[in-house]
C-alpha cells in the first residue's frame, strides 16, 4: 500500500497492528482487544483526516497510484463489454479506452481516459495523456453511440492532453475542440464522471455532459497547481497556495455550479476500498441514467447546450 | 539605507536626468530589430516596413482595417461577475483587471462590433492581447456568445480574430468552462447556416485554440503567428528535444493541414470579403479591392525574410511578465 505524507500517522498505526498480529501468531498471545482498539483508532483518524483534506491533499489523493482507474470502473460496471479502437484517421491511442457494453441490461458506450497502473501499462496508455488520435477516437465512438441512440458514459482521469511535437502537428487543439463540439452535439444522454484528475483542456474534451459528477476527492482544474504556481507565483514551491486559489475540489466546483453532483468515497479515499468506490459510482450512474433516458433526444441536446452556454454567468463564491 | 536608495536616490536622479524623448515615436521590430517610425508603422497596418513581420495590433486598429469606410458599431456587453473566485496570487486579480482596463480602455479582452464588409453585414469579435494576454475568462465567453447571437439575429457571418495566451487562470475552472461555452456560441452560428470565419493572429494558444478558434468553417492565419495548444516550453520540457524550425507558426500549421491559408495583413480584408461573398452567395460591392490605400507593401529583403523566427514563444497559459 502506498501512503501519502499526511497518512503517515495512520500508516504507523496499521504497522503496529500488523506487528501485534505477527506477535500473537508466534507467541499465541491474545491481543484481540488491543488490535480492535487500534483498528478503531485507525478508522477514527482516517475519517477525521479525510473529512478535512486541503485542496493540495485532495490533489495528492486524486493522483494516488492505487486509486481505481477508468479500466477498473469499466470492468466492474459494464457487462458484455466490446472494446473499440482507432480513430480511422491516423491511429489508435490507448490513453483513451472505450467500447460498447451494458449497464443493467441497457446498451451503453463507455469512454475513459486511462493512466495505467504499472510501468508497462502506463507506457501503453501514455500516462493518461491523450494525443489527437485519442480525442478523435472518442469523437468517433460518441458519433457511433449517437447514431444508434446509445447513452454515453465518460470517465475522466488525466493530467492533461499530451504536449508533444507530433500531437501539435496533427492538431491537438482541433481534436479537443471537435471533441467538445461533439459532446455538446449528441442527442443521447451523456454522463461524465471525474474519477481522479480533471486536467484542463484534455479533461473538458470529455466532460461536457448532461450530468457531470465528481468523486469526493477528485479535482478538476484549468491548470495543475504546479503549473499555476510556476506561472503566477514564479515559484513551483507555491503549489499548495495555488491549489487553494484555483478552487479545484469537487466541493468548490459544486458551489460554483460547474458540476451536478458529488459521489461519496469510502472512508480513507477510493484507493483504500476500490470496491466501495466502484459501487458508489455504479449507483450514481444508474440513478442518473434512469432519469436521462426518459428525456426526449432534442431536449437532451438543448438542455446540455444551454447549461454550458450559461456557465460562469452570475457565478460568485 | 532603504529609504536612501529607494526614495531619495530616484528623486535626485529624476531631477538630474535630462528629459527623455517620448518612447513611443519609434518602434523596434521584434524580428529584424530595425527601427520604424510610429506613423509609418500604423500606416502600414503594423507590418514591419523592413522585413514584413506582422506586429500585434490593438483592437480598434483591427476594426478600422476590417470594416467598410473604417466605420463600425460596437455593442455593449453584458456585465459579468468580477473576480468570481476572489483570486489572489502575488497580486489580486481584481487589481490586475483594473490595471488592464486602465491600460487598454476596455472592460475586458474582446470587443464585438458590426458593420459592413464589401457591403455585406458582418459581425466581428476581436481580441486585445494587451488585456491580460487576451486570456479567456467569463467576460470573453460572454462576448463570444453576444457576437454569435448578433450574427444570428442579423443573419450575417461571424468573424473572430483571437489573440490569446489561452484560459485566464485567475478565473480557475470557470475559465475552462468558457471552452465549452464559446463552442456552443459558434455552433449557434453554424446551426443557422451562417459562415464562421476565424483569423488566427499572434498568438493563439491553449484553451482558445482548443475551442472556438479551431472550429472555423474557414481558418485564415496571419504570417508568422504562433498557433498551438501546448506552450513551446512545456513541449520542450516534456520531450527534452529542440523543436523543429518554424514550429507552431502559421506557415507550419498550413503545411500540416490545420489552416486554409496564410494571408498578409494588407490582403486580409479583401480575402475576408471574397470568402463571405462566396459563402453567402452575394456579390460584394466593387470598391473593396484593398483595405489600406495608404499601405504600400514593401518587398522584404531576402536575407531578412530568412531570419530565424522570434525566439520569444509565449507559453500555453497567459504570462504577464
Amino acid at each position: 500500500m502506498h501512503f501519502l505524507d499526511f497518512e503517515k500517522p495512520i500508516a504507523e498505526l496499521e504497522g503496529k497492528i500488523a506487528e501485534l498480529r505477527h506477535l500473537s501468531d508466534s507467541d499465541g498471545m491474545n491481543i484481540a482487544e488491543e488490535v480492535s482498539r487500534l483498528q478503531a483508532k485507525v478508522e477514527r483518524d482516517l475519517s477525521s483526516t479525510y473529512s478535512k483534506l486541503t485542496p493540495w491533499q485532495k490533489t495528492l489523493v486524486a493522483r494516488h497510484p492505487d486509486r481505481p482507474h477508468a479500466v477498473d470502473y469499466i470492468k466492474a460496471l459494464v457487462e458484455d463489454f466490446a472494446p473499440l479502437a482507432g480513430d480511422r484517421l491516423y491511429g489508435e491511442d490507448a490513453a483513451v479506452v472505450g467500447g460498447l457494453g451494458r449497464i443493467k441490461g441497457r446498451s451503453v458506450m463507455v469512454i475513459g481516459l486511462e493512466k495505467g497502473r504499472d510501468t508497462e501499462t502506463r507506457i501503453k496508455h501514455n500516462f493518461g495523456m491523450a494525443r489527437p488520435e485519442g480525442y478523435r477516437k472518442a469523437r468517433r465512438l460518441m458519433n457511433l453511440a449517437d447514431k444508434f441512440g446509445i447513452p454515453i458514459i465518460t470517465f475522466v482521469d488525466t493530467a492533461g492532453a499530451y504536449p508533444g511535437v507530433g500531437a501539435e502537428e496533427r492538431g491537438q487543439a482541433e481534436a479537443i475542440a471537435r471533441c467538445i463540439q461533439t459532446c455538446l452535439d449528441v442527442r443521447v444522454p451523456l454522463i461524465c464522471v471525474i474519477i481522479g484528475e480533471g486536467g484542463s483542456g484534455g479533461a473538458i474534451a470529455l466532460a461536457t455532459g448532461n450530468v457531470v459528477l465528481m468523486l469526493e476527492h477528485s479535482i478538476y482544474s484549468v491548470i495543475s497547481p504546479e503549473g499555476c504556481a510556476s506561472i503566477l507565483w514564479r515559484d513551483g514551491e507555491q503549489s499548495k497556495t495555488a491549489a487553494e486559489a484555483l478552487k479545484l475540489t469537487a466541493q468548490d466546483l459544486e458551489r460554483l455550479g460547474v458540476i451536478d453532483g458529488i459521489i461519496h468515497e469510502p472512508t480513507g479515499g477510493a484507493h483504500r476500498s476500490p470496491e466501495a468506490a466502484v459501487s458508489a459510482v455504479r449507483d450514481a450512474i444508474e440513478t442518473q441514467l434512469s432519469q436521462l433516458v426518459k428525456i426526449d433526444a432534442g431536449q437532451l441536446r438543448a438542455r446540455r447546450r444551454d447549461k454550458f452556454a450559461n456557465m460562469g454567468r452570475n457565478a460568485l463564491v | 539605507m532603504n529609504w536612501l536608495t529607494n526614495f531619495v536616490r530616484p528623486k535626485i536622479q529624476k531631477l538630474v536626468r535630462p528629459k527623455e524623448v517620448p518612447d513611443n515615436l519609434w518602434h523596434q521590430c521584434p524580428k529584424c530589430s530595425e527601427m520604424i517610425f510610429h506613423r509609418e508603422l500604423e500606416k502600414n497596418l503594423r507590418v514591419c516596413v523592413h522585413c514584413g513581420h506582422h506586429l500585434r495590433m490593438p483592437v480598434r486598429a483591427r476594426l478600422r482595417m476590417l470594416f467598410d469606410n473604417e466605420a463600425w458599431t460596437e455593442i455593449e456587453q453584458p456585465t459579468v461577475a468580477i473576480d468570481p473566485l476572489r483570486f489572489k496570487d502575488r497580486k489580486r486579480y481584481s487589481e490586475r483587471l483594473k490595471d488592464a482596463q486602465a491600460k487598454t480602455g476596455l472592460k475586458d479582452g474582446v470587443v464585438v462590433a458590426h458593420g459592413t464588409m464589401g457591403g455585406i453585414n458582418a459581425v466581428a469579435a476581436v481580441f486585445e492581447f494587451d488585456f491580460m494576454g487576451g486570456s479567456m475568462g467569463v467576460a470573453v465567453g460572454e462576448a463570444l456568445i453576444a457576437a454569435a447571437e448578433l450574427a444570428c439575429l442579423q443573419e450575417s457571418p461571424l468573424i473572430v480574430l483571437p489573440s490569446s495566451g489561452g484560459a485566464r487562470m485567475q478565473e480557475g475552472i470557470l475559465s475552462l468552462m468558457q471552452m465549452a461555452r464559446t463552442t456552443v456560441a459558434v455552433d449557434r452560428v453554424r446551426d443557422k447556416g451562417l459562415p464562421y470565419i476565424v483569423v488566427l493572429t499572434d498568438p493563439t494558444t491553449g484553451g482558445v485554440t482548443a475551442s472556438f478558434a479551431m472550429l472555423g468553417d474557414v481558418a485564415l492565419a496571419e504570417p508568422g503567428a504562433i498557433i498551438g495548444f501546448a506552450g513551446a516550453r512545456v513541449i520542450e520540457q516534456t520531450i527534452r528535444e529542440k523543436l523543429p524550425e518554424g514550429f507552431q507558426r502559421s506557415e507550419y500549421l498550413m503545411e500540416h493541414g490545420m489552416v486554409d491559408m496564410v494571408v498578409h495583413r494588407h490582403e486580409l480584408r479583401a480575402k475576408l470579403i471574397q470568402l463571405i461573398g462566396l459563402l453567402m452567395h452575394k456579390n460584394p460591392s466593387a470598391d473593396v479591392v484593398n483595405l489600406a490605400p495608404s499601405a504600400r507593401r514593401r518587398k522584404p529583403e531576402p536575407d531578412r525574410a530568412a531570419a530565424p523566427p522570434d525566439p520569444t514563444v509565449p507559453d500555453m497559459t497567459f504570462d504577464d511578465r
